[in-house]
């Protein structure tokens, strides 16, 4: 595992990987924990191994919803959240692998979708 | 009257229109001046929290330092604004690296080290007005009306840079709705996310997440949903299969202070 990768990913999120107790309340809470492969308490551990690839190529880094329930309610103050932005955007930054690009948007709006859904979305899953 | 630069941001612009409009009358109504800077960007809709992602900061600090300049407060009232500005504001004052990669960027005359008081307009109703002088200038109040106060995620949390309430027990739109002469109702997920975002992408999901908030205000009376969010305005009320009325909580104040129809 390229140890650079992960240790930029822990610099970029600020986060500690090693103040987690695995208690799991972050998945616990998570709104959206059952759209994910790989739930938040998974994804702390995961990056303490190393196992990142596995993680760049899940579809659970575009499913957090950034509400910072599990970043609120950590009570080792692990920020799981602040993680899995890093890992993502390691993945997005890649040539050609935005997760988004702009021709899919038009097919995704309705007269009544704001544009902060929008830009948020840009902002989520494109470099 | 008070001065507040006002920053409306991109989606009271366009689909939240309501949502700016009746802040501008109550705000008159409550002989409260707000000023928008000449130029203004988009805030980016979400904080991004990796320290070394400064670009993405960029519009939220460019907004702090015209309320720097002016000398004034900021106000937004967008909760997505509210959440990217204040954490914005909070990292430059806390992260010495960001405040100095952001002002390298900027090159301002002065730097920006984090100075702008920021406040939700919520905050300003609390904090400037207060929610006991407020209920002096009701002339409609919105008696016998159950409401229940949707906050989501993005009013409250990371509580540590917010600072607006107790993430997990507020009560500043409650205390809003009784300024007003309604009733409050406190139910289970006032305080989850609505699936924001997602809905884009994966439709299914916001409709899981909308429908359990609007079911759990439903199942505890409430004849209203008041948001400060545009987005959760959207997902309660296009992707919840429960039926709820969702306003603005600027909409009610406006009808409370007599000013819904000159707005």
């Amino acid at each position: 595992m390229d140890n650079k990768q992960k240790e930029q990913i822990l610099r970029s999120s600020g986060v500690n990987v090693l103040k987690c107790m695995r208690c799991g309340k972050c998945t616990a809470t998570c709104p959206n924990y059952e759209e994910m492969e790989y739930h938040p308490h998974e994804f702390v551990y995961m990056v303490e191994k190393g196992d990142l690839e596995k993680l760049m190529a899940s579809q659970s880094i575009y499913r957090c919803l950034t509400c910072f329930a599990c970043v609120e309610r950590c009570p080792r103050g692990v920020e799981p959240a602040k993680l899995i932005e890093a890992v993502r955007l390691a993945a997005v930054h890649r040539q050609g692998e935005n997760h988004i690009v702009p021709d899919d948007i038009p097919g995704m709006l309705d007269d009544d979708l704001p544009q902060q859904a929008i830009v948020s979305v840009f902002r989520k899953y494109t470099k | 009257m008070r001065t507040f630069t006002y920053y409306p941001g991109c989606t009271l612009r366009t689909k939240a229109k309501d949502l700016d409009r009746y802040a501008r009358a109550c705000a008159k109504a409550l002989d409260i001046s707000l000023e928008e800077p000449e130029e203004w960007q988009c805030c980016g809709g979400v904080y991004t929290t990796a320290h070394d992602e400064i670009a993405t900061k960029l519009s939220a600090v460019r907004t702090l330092n015209s309320a720097k300049e002016k000398n004034t407060p900021l106000v937004t009232v967008c909760s997505a604004c509210h959440n990217v500005i204040k954490q914005t504001n909070y990292d430059i004052s806390h992260d010495a690296e960001t405040a100095s990669k952001v002002n390298n960027y900027m090159q301002l005359e002065t730097p920006y080290l984090g100075e702008t008081v920021v406040y939700h307009y919520l905050e300003m109703l609390r904090d400037v007005v207060g929610f006991d002088e407020l209920a002096k200038k009701v002339t409609d109040p919105l008696t016998g009306k159950k409401i229940a106060a949707y906050y989501g995620c993005l009013l409250l949390r990371p509580s540590k840079a917010l600072a607006m309430d107790d993430p997990e027990n507020p009560h500043i739109i409650e205390d809003l709705i009784r300024a007003i002469g309604a009733e409050p109702v406190i139910y289970a997920q006032r305080n989850e996310c609505c699936g924001g975002y997602m809905t884009m992408e994966d439709r299914s999901s916001a409709v899981k997440r909308s429908t359990a908030v609007v079911t759990s205000a439903a199942e505890m009376g409430a004849d209203m949903i008041i948001t400060a969010c545009p987005l959760c305005l959207y997902n309660l009320k296009k992707n919840s299969q429960t039926e709820l009325p969702v306003y603005y909580f600027t909409e009610v104040l406006a009808e409370a202070l007599g000013v819904k129809e000159d707005s």
